[in-house]
C-alpha cells in the first residue's frame, strides 16, 4: 500500500491469508484462550501456505516482500478474529529473524532461515530483563567468551513462546557497561539451541492471550558455540534497533485488525439485539461510539501503512512507526471497549468473544514499548525538546 | 496433454447484488469481483491432472475487461502454467464466448477442456454445451468425478435421482459441478511465482468471429421481498389457510 489502497498483489495476499484464517473460527480461538493450548494447527496452516516467510529473502525460501506485505498478513490474521492469540503465535517468525537475515553469515542464513520459515524450528527472542526493561543498554545478562564458546548467565523476562521454542535469539553483554566505550556498545546477539538443561523457562500467568505464553528465563551457564554469534561482537544493540520500527508497525496493524474484529461483532450484535421493540443499533448512543472507533482505527491504519511504505523505501520511519504504534494500540483498545459496551451484559460473556479482544487489546498498549516512551521519543526527536529521562 | 480452462471474472459470491435504479442491469461499480467458483473448481481439477502426470500443461483463458488479468493470476497462483486474456469491455453472450473459445482451441489444440458448469452471474449454463457443439466434441456436463486414461475420460455426473457415469472420447468438453473437488488456497510462494507466468493479451478482433449480441435485456428487477410469516393457532387453521389462501391443498 504505497498508495491509499491495496495493489492487486497485496489484495491476493490478503485474500490468501483470509482463506487460511477462515478455517479457524471463533470457537477455535475461544478454546485456545480457555485451555492455553498453543494454536499449533493454525501455525502449521500458515507455515504450509508459505506465509511465515513473507518478509524473508527469496534465496532462503521466503517471498522477499516488504514490511507492507508483512503488515497485510498480520492484520488479516488479527482481523479474522484470531486477534493477538493468532497474531502473536506467528509474529516472531515474520520479523524476528531479521538480525540473522541482515547480519548473519551465509552459513547461518542458509542453515537457520529455511527451517524457521517452514515452521520446523521455533524460535523465541530474549531481550527484556527484570532489572532493565526498556533501558536495554542496562541489561545484565552476561556472555563470556571462552575457548569452547560463549558462556551465558542471566535472567530474561516476557520471552514469548519459550515453552515451545527449540531456538533462542538472545542479547547479552559481552563487555561490561563500565568497560565499553558507550553504554550501548558491548552487547552481542546470539542465535543458539534452546538448551533446557541450562535455561529454565517459567510461564507468567497473565491477563490475556493465554495460548501464547510469556516467560521468565533463568539462564545458568548456557554454552553456545562461537558461530552462534550474529554479526560482530559488541554490536548487538545496533542490530536490535533495526528491528524496532518494523515491530512497532506490526503491533499497530495487528491492533487495528483486532479493533476491526471487535467492531464487526458489535455492529452485528447491535443489528440483531432488539430492546424496546427495535434493534439497539438504531440508537445513536450505540452507533456513535462504534462509528468513532471506526474513524480512529482507519486513521491509525493510514499512519501505520505510511510507516511501512517509508521503511520499504529505505527511508527513516522512526517517528511514524512509533506514532502508529501509539495510535493503533489506543484505537484498537477503544474499539474493543466500545464493542464490549455495545454488547451490554453479553459483552462480559466469553461466548461473544469481545471480552477476549478487550483483554488482548491491552497487549499493544504496553508492548513492545510504552505509550510514554513513544511520546518521549516524539517530543525529543520530532519536536526537538530536551530529553526528559 | 494440454488442458484448457476458461475462467470468468464475476461478482464475488459473498456480495449482495444490487440492481441499478434504471433496471438495465446490476451495479458493478466498487463491487468485489472474483473468479467464478465453478471455474475455480475447473482450475483445481486441471492442476490436479497435471500433478497426477496426466496433463503436461494447464492453460487458462478469460474473456473480459483488463481486470480479468487478476482472475487469471489467481488461476496461475493455483498452479496453471500460462494465461490468455481476450480483452473486451462488452458483456458477451454465451454463443459469442463459445465461438471465441473455439478459436482459441484451434490455436492451442488442448486434449481436454475443463470448465465451470455455469457462471454465477448470468447462470446461463450454456457455454460448455455450445462449445462442444461448435467443436463437434463429446461433452460431459456437471462432473463430480473425472478419470482420464489414454484417450478416454470416465466422468461421473450428478443428475436428478443419482449419479451417471459416462465414458467420453477425448478431446472433449467437461464441465465441473460443485462437488468435483475443493479448490486449494493459493500459497504465498505460488502467488509470487504467478507474477512471473506469462499472460497473452488478445482482443476479440484477433479471432475473426462474430461476437455480436443476439439478445436484448428488457429489464432487470430484484426478486420480490419475502413476506413475513404468520402464526396459526392449531392444525385446523393451518389446513384452512393452506386450502383457501395458499390454494395448495
Amino acid at each position: 500500500m504505497s498508495g491509499f489502497w491495496l495493489s492487486d498483489e497485496q489484495e491476493a495476499i490478503r485474500e490468501g491469508v483470509a482463506r487460511v484464517c477462515a478455517d479457524f473460527d471463533d470457537e477455535y480461538w475461544r478454546e485456545t484462550d480457555e485451555t492455553g493450548r498453543f494454536p499449533e494447527a493454525f501455525v502449521a496452516a500458515m507455515a504450509e501456505g508459505g506465509w511465515l516467510g513473507v518478509a524473508m529473502p527469496e534465496s532462503v525460501g521466503g517471498a522477499g516482500l516488504g514490511l507492507t506485505e508483512a503488515s497485510i498478513v498480520m492484520q488479516t490474521v488479527a482481523e479474522s478474529g484470531a486477534g493477538f492469540s493468532g497474531a502473536s503465535a506467528i509474529h516472531l517468525n515474520i520479523f524476528g529473524p531479521m538480525p540473522i537475515v541482515k547480519f548473519g553469515t551465509e552459513a547461518q542464513k542458509s542453515v537457520s532461515l529455511p527451517r524457521i520459515i517452514s515452521g520446523e524450528d521455533k524460535m523465541c527472542f530474549a531481550v527484556t530483563e527484570p532489572n532493565s526493561g526498556l533501558d536495554t543498554s542496562s541489561l545484565e545478562t552476561r556472555a563470556v567468551r571462552t575457548n569452547e564458546g560463549y558462556r551465558i548467565n542471566g535472567r530474561k523476562i516476557w520471552t514469548t513462546s519459550a515453552q515451545r521454542a527449540n531456538k533462542i535469539l538472545i542479547i547479552a553483554r559481552t563487555t561490561p557497561k563500565e568497560e565499553a566505550r558507550k553504554p550501548t556498545d558491548g552487547l552481542s546477539l546470539f542465535f543458539a539451541d534452546f538448551d533446557r538443561s541450562r535455561i529454565d523457562a517459567k510461564p507468567i500467568p497473565k491477563m490475556g492471550r493465554k495460548a501464547v505464553e510469556c516467560n521468565t528465563l533463568f539462564i545458568d551457564d548456557l554454552l553456545v558455540p562461537h558461530d552462534a554469534l550474529i554479526g560482530e561482537e559488541g554490536q548487538g544493540f545496533k542490530y536490535l534497533l533495526q528491528g524496532l520500527n518494523p515491530e512497532r508497525v506490526l503491533f499497530a496493524v495487528e491492533s487495528v485488525g483486532l479493533g476491526r474484529a471487535a467492531l464487526r461483532k458489535a455492529a452485528q450484535y447491535a443489528k440483531e439485539r432488539v430492546v424496546f421493540g427495535r434493534p439497539i443499533g438504531q440508537n445513536q448512543g450505540i452507533q456513535h461510539p462504534l462509528a468513532k472507533a471506526w474513524a480512529e482505527l482507519e486513521a491509525a491504519n493510514l499512519l501505520a501503512f505510511k510507516a511501512a511504505a517509508l521503511h520499504d523505501a529505505g527511508r527513516d520511519c522512526g517517528a511514524e512507526a512509533n506514532a502508529a504504534k501509539y495510535l493503533g494500540a489506543e484505537a484498537g483498545f477503544n474499539a474493543c471497549e466500545a464493542s464490549v459496551l455495545a454488547h451490554g451484559g453479553m459483552g462480559y460473556a466469553k461466548e461473544y468473544d469481545v471480552e477476549r479482544y478487550f483483554r488482548e487489546a491491552m497487549i499493544a498498549r504496553i508492548a513492545p514499548v510504552s505509550r510514554e516512551m513513544i511520546l518521549n521519543f516524539i517530543a525529543e526527536r520530532v519536536l526537538g525538546l530536551p530529553k526528559s529521562y | 496433454m494440454k488442458v484448457l480452462v476458461p475462467v470468468k471474472r464475476v461478482i464475488d459470491y459473498n456480495v449482495k447484488v444490487r440492481v441499478k435504479p434504471d433496471q438495465t442491469g446490476v451495479d458493478l461499480a466498487n463491487v468485489k469481483m472474483s473468479m467464478n467458483p465453478f471455474d475455480e473448481i475447473g482450475t483445481e481439477e486441471a492442476v490436479r491432472l497435471k500433478e497426477k502426470g496426466v496433463a503436461t500443461e494447464v492453460v487458462v483463458v478469460s474473456i473480459g475487461p483488463a481486470q480479468a488479468q487478476e482472475t487469471l493470476r489467481t488461476a496461475l497462483a493455483m498452479g496453471a502454467d500460462r494465461g490468455i486474456l481476450i480483452q473486451t469491455d462488452a458483456d458477451l453472450e454465451p454463443l459469442a464466448v463459445a465461438k471465441l473459445l473455439k478459436a482459441v482451441i484451434a490455436e492451442e489444440q488442448p486434449g481436454v477442456v475443463v470448465m465451470g458448469k455455469q457462471a454465477i452471474d448470468g447462470d446461463n449454463n450454456a457455454v460448455g454445451q455450445m462449445l462442444a457443439a461448435l467443436l463437434d466434441w463429446p461433452q460431459a456436463t456437471f462432473a463430480s468425478k473425472i478419470e482420464i486414461s489414454g484417450q478416454t475420460a470416465s466422468v461421473t455426473r450428478e443428475v436428478d435421482g443419482g449419479l451417471q457415469t459416462l465414458s467420453v472420447a477425448l478431446p472433449a468438453v467437461i464441465t465441473a459441478d460443485l462437488r468435483l473437488n475443493e479448490p486449494r488456497y493459493a500459497s504465498l510462494p505460488n502467488i509470487m511465482k504467478a507474477k512471473k507466468k506469462p499472460i497473452d493479451i488478445k482482443s476479440t478482433g484477433d479471432y475473426g468471429v462474430d461476437v455480436a449480441n443476439r439478445l436484448t435485456v428488457v429489464k432487470v428487477t430484484e426478486p420480490p421481498k419475502r413476506q413475513g410469516g404468520a402464526k396459526v393457532a392449531d392444525v385446523a387453521e393451518l389446513v384452512s389457510k393452506l386450502k383457501n389462501e395458499a390454494g395448495v391443498i
